[in-house]
C-alpha cells in the first residue's frame, strides 16, 4: 500500500548483527540451572547444543568427521547400523507430579513416551529398560500400581521390558518416583525421516487436539484451583507412523512427537534445522473446548502445552492429502488435520496465520509458560 | 467459546479495518498508544496490526505492570526471598524479570522458597498452611490488581494471621501517563485506554488528556475486535475535530468505576511521593503503600528491606521508544548492552515490548510496518 521506506545504513547494520547473534549455536552460559532448562525452549537449547552435544561429541574425536555424529542430530531417537541391521536408540526419564493424573499415570508415560520418540523416528519399538528411582517411604501399593501400568502399557506397544534397575533416595527426593526408559526399535524400510528432509512445499499434518496432557498435570497438581475434565492424551503413535508410512512411503520426509514445549516447540526446531520457515494456520489446530477455556483463563498458548500421544508429519505436497486421510482412520486420530506448510522464507521462522486474520511470529518459549497477570 | 468467539470474528474484523481506512487521511501519519500491556498482548496474539492501514501505527505504551518494576525492587524481592523462613510468593510473569543479579527464577535455583501463585488469596492460604513460615506476597500491578491485594490484607488483619506480609509495588496509571504527556517531543495521536484499570476507576480519571493535552481517549476491551473499534473511534474523533474520553467497553466499565473496589483501595494503600518505573525514572505520586493502620502487613517494614536503588544504565531510551520519538534500533544500547537475555529497560523486559519484539522478529517486524 504505501512507498517502501528506505531502510538506513543504521538499520541494516543493527539488523545485521542480530541476526548473526541469533544464528550462533546458543552458548550454555548460565550459573545454575533453573527450571527453564528443562522446559523445552531457549534455555533448554543452549544446555544441549552449547554445553551436551560439544563436550560429548568432541570427546569421541568424530566431531569434524564426514558422517555427522548421531548425537548432532538431535533427533528423538538416534539411528544406529550394526552389521547392516538399521536400529533405533532413545532414552528419557519421566518426573511427573503428581504420579497419578486424569487419563494416566507415570507408569503409562514411561512407556509410551520412549515408545513414541522410536516411532517418530521411524523405527518399530522392540525393546526397552526400566529404571526405577524410588524415594524412601513410598507405599508399595502405588508402586505396585505403576509397574502393572508399565506391564500392561509394554504388552499394548508390543514391546518386552528386557533389562533394568534399581534405586531408592531419601526421603524428600524423587517426589515418589523417577522411572528412566531406554528403547530399542528396528527401523522400518519405509521410512526416510529426517529434520534435513522438510522442504518448501511440505504440508504440515498433526495427529490430533493439542494441549491436554500439559493441561490435565497443571490442573491435577491443584495449584490453580480451577476444575475442568481435562485428561492426558497419553497414547501409543507407532499406529499413526504406520498408516502414514502405509499411505506416503518415503514422502513423509519427518515425524516429531510433541511433547515438552508442545506444536510451538516442534516447528521451531524443525523450522531452524533445516533452515525453512513454516506458516501455521490457527483456525485448523484442533483444541478441545476444555482445554482452549482453561489456556485462555490461565494466559497461556495451548501450542507451548505439552502433549503425549500427537505427533506432527511433514509430508510432500502430493501426498499429503492420502496421508491425512490415512491418519484421520487410525483409532484416537479422527480428528488429524492439515495445520500448515513449509516455505522457504523467511527461514528458522513460525508464522501464525490468526483466526481472526492477521499473523504472528510463534517464536521458541522461553522457559516454562507462566500464567499472565496483564 | 461462547461469549467470546464473537468478539474474534474475522469478518467483523475485516469490516472493522475497512471502516479505518475510510476514516484515515491517505497522506497522514497516525500513532496511536495503547496503554495497556493486555492490549499490546491481544494486538500481538491476533494479528490486530495486519487488519490496520499503513499509516495507522500503534505504540505501546508504559502499561505492563511487570516490565515496568525496576531493578531495584526487584532485588528487594530477591533479598526479602532468600530470608530462610521465607516462603516469597509472587504472579507467573513476574518471576522472569530480570534485577540487577538475576531474578526471582534464579533465586528460587538457588534455595529460595519461591512460588507463583494465581491469586493473592493464594498466598494467603500458604501463610495459614504453614504458620511457622513468614510468607510474602510480591504485590505488583496497576489498579486493576491492587483490590484484590487490597482485600486480602483486609482479610489477613481480620484474622489475624501474623505471619503474611505484603511487599507493596503497585502503581498508578495516571501519573505515568501524564508524565508522557509533559514531554514536548511526543508524537501521539490518541491513546487506547486502559479497559480493565477503567473497571476499577472509571472513565473520568482520563479526562485530563482530552482537556489539558488535546489527545482523544477511546477505553478499549480486550478483544480484537474492541481494539479495532476503539480504533475507529479515535480516527473518528480526530476526523471530526473532537476531543473526548469515550468508553467502547461499556459492557464492563461503569463511568463511575467501581465504588466499593475504590473504597477498599482508599482504606489500605495511600500513595508513595515518588516510586520509580523501569526505563522512566521516578515518577511522583505514582506508587501504592500501606496505610499506617497496615503496617504490620508491610514486608518493608517488618523486614527492613535493603531499599535498593539500582539506576538504570544512562544510555537506556525506553522513554523515548514509549513515547514514539525514536524506533528501538535507534536506541543507544538496543542488540549491545540490551538484548531480551539481558534486558535494561521495559521495552525489552516484555516479551511483546516494542524492542523485544523488533530484537526477536527484526527484519519480519520491519516487513510488516513497510507492507
Amino acid at each position: 500500500m504505501a512507498e517502501p521506506t528506505i531502510v538506513s545504513e543504521r538499520e541494516e547494520r543493527i539488523l545485521g548483527i542480530i541476526e548473526t547473534a541469533r544464528a550462533k549455536r546458543a552458548k550454555f552460559r548460565d550459573e545454575r540451572i533453573t527450571m527453564a532448562h528443562g522446559a523445552g525452549g531457549r534455555a533448554t537449547q543452549s544446555l544441549i547444543e552449547g554445553l551436551l552435544v560439544p563436550t560429548l561429541v568432541a570427546d569421541t574425536g568424530r566431531g569434524d568427521a564426514d558422517q555427522a555424529p548421531a548425537l548432532a542430530e538431535l533427533d528423538d531417537a538416534a539411528g544406529i547400523t550394526i552389521d547392516g541391521v538399521e536400529l533405533a536408540l532413545t532414552t528419557d526419564s519421566y518426573v511427573v507430579r503428581p504420579l497419578r493424573f486424569p487419563g494416566g499415570s507415570i507408569g503409562e508415560l514411561a512407556v509410551n513416551g520412549t515408545v513414541n520418540d522410536l516411532a517418530v523416528s521411524g523405527a518399530r519399538p522392540r525393546a526397552l529398560s526400566l529404571s526405577l528411582v524410588l524415594e524412601e517411604g513410598l507405599a508399595a501399593e502405588d508402586l505396585r500400581a505403576e509397574v502393572d501400568a508399565i506391564a500392561l502399557t509394554a504388552l499394548q506397544a508390543g514391546v518386552e521390558v528386557v533389562t533394568g534397575d534399581t534405586k531408592v533416595v531419601e526421603r524428600g527426593h524423587a517426589d515418589g518416583m523417577y522411572v528412566c526408559t531406554t528403547g530399542l526399535g528396528r527401523l522400518d524400510p519405509r521410512a526416510r525421516l529426517a529434520p534435513a528432509n522438510v522442504r518448501p512445499g511440505d504440508r504440515v499434518l498433526l495427529s490430533g487436539s493439542i494441549g491436554e496432557h500439559g493441561m490435565a498435570i497443571m490442573l491435577a497438581r491443584g495449584e490453580f484451583e480451577l476444575d475442568a475434565s481435562i485428561e492426558s492424551d497419553t497414547a501409543q503413535l507407532w499406529p499413526a507412523v504406520d498408516a502414514l508410512l502405509d499411505a506416503a512411503g518415503s514422502d513423509v520426509h519427518c515425524l516429531r512427537d510433541a511433547t515438552r514445549g508442545g506444536v510451538a516447540s516442534v516447528l521451531n526446531e524443525l523450522a531452524r534445522a533445516a533452515s525453512v520457515a513454516m506458516i501455521v494456520r490457527e483456525r485448523e489446530i484442533p483444541v478441545e473446548p476444555a482445554v482452549a477455556g482453561a489456556a485462555e483463563i490461565l494466559g497461556i498458548d495451548p501450542m507451548y502445552v505439552a502433549n503425549e500421544g500427537k505427533l506432527v508429519a511433514f509430508v510432500a505436497p502430493e501426498h499429503a492429502d492420502r496421508a491425512l486421510g490415512a491418519l484421520r482412520c487410525v483409532p484416537g486420530c479422527e480428528c488429524a488435520a492439515e495445520i500448515g506448510e513449509v516455505r522457504s522464507e523467511p527461514p528458522g521462522m513460525v508464522l501464525v496465520e490468526t483466526s481472526f486474520g492477521g499473523r504472528r511470529v510463534m517464536d521458541q518459549l522461553v522457559g516454562d509458560p507462566l500464567p499472565r497477570i496483564c | 467459546m461462547r461469549y467470546v468467539d464473537e468478539f474474534r470474528d474475522a469478518a467483523l474484523g475485516r469490516a472493522l479495518g475497512a471502516e479505518i481506512l475510510s476514516l484515515v487521511e491517505p497522506g497522514r501519519h497516525y500513532k496511536v498508544m495503547e496503554v495497556c500491556g493486555g492490549h499490546t498482548h491481544a494486538i500481538y496474539k491476533y494479528g490486530v496490526d495486519d487488519l490496520l492501514p499503513a499509516n495507522v501505527e500503534l505504540v505501546h505504551g508504559p502499561g505492563c505492570p511487570v516490565c515496568v518494576i525496576p531493578m531495584g525492587r526487584v532485588d528487594d524481592g530477591i533479598a526479602l526471598a532468600k530470608q530462610p523462613d521465607v516462603i516469597f510468593t509472587c504472579f507467573g510473569d513476574m518471576m522472569r524479570v530480570p534485577g540487577s543479579a538475576g531474578s526471582l527464577l534464579e533465586a528460587k535455583a538457588d534455595g529460595a522458597d519461591v512460588r507463583m501463585v494465581y491469586s493473592p488469596l493464594d498466598a494467603l492460604r500458604i501463610a495459614k498452611q504453614n504458620p511457622d513460615r513468614e510468607v510474602v506476597f510480591f504485590a505488583i500491578g496497576f489498579e486493576t490488581t491492587a483490590p484484590s491485594t487490597a482485600l486480602t490484607l483486609k482479610r489477613a488483619k481480620t484474622e489475624r494471621v501474623a505471619n503474611f506480609s505484603c511487599i507493596c509495588s503497585h502503581v498508578t496509571i495516571v501519573p505515568p501517563l501524564r508524565a508522557l504527556l509533559e514531554s514536548p517531543d511526543l508524537r501521539l495521536d490518541g491513546f487506547i485506554g486502559p479497559g480493565h484499570v477503567a473497571t476499577v476507576v472509571g472513565a473520568r480519571p482520563f479526562e485530563f488528556i482530552p482537556a489539558d493535552y488535546g489527545k482523544p481517549v477511546v477505553i478499549a476491551g480486550f478483544e480484537p475486535l474492541d481494539i479495532l473499534q476503539s480504533i475507529a473511534m479515535i480516527l473518528r474523533q480526530l476526523q471530526e475535530d473532537r476531543c473526548e474520553v469515550e468508553n467502547q467497553y461499556k459492557r464492563v466499565v461503569p463511568d463511575e468505576g467501581n465504588l466499593r473496589a475504590l473504597e477498599v483501595l482508599a482504606e489500605v494503600f495511600e500513595l508513595r511521593p515518588h516510586f520509580e518505573w523501569r526505563g522512566l525514572g521516578f515518577i511522583s505520586h505514582s506508587g501504592l503503600k500501606l496505610t499506617p493502620a497496615y503496617a504490620e502487613l508491610d514486608a518493608e517494614v517488618r523486614f527492613g528491606v535493603p531499599g535498593v536503588r539500582v539506576a538504570d544504565p544512562k544510555a537506556c531510551q525506553c522513554g523515548e521508544v514509549l513515547k514514539g520519538v525514536i524506533k528501538p534500533w535507534e536506541c543507544k544500547v538496543f542488540g549491545t548492552a540490551c538484548t531480551p537475555e539481558r534486558p535494561i529497560g521495559t521495552c525489552m523486559v516484555s516479551s511483546e515490548g516494542a524492542c523485544a519484539a523488533y530484537y526477536n522478529f527484526g527484519r519480519f517486524a520491519r516487513e510488516r510496518e513497510v507492507v
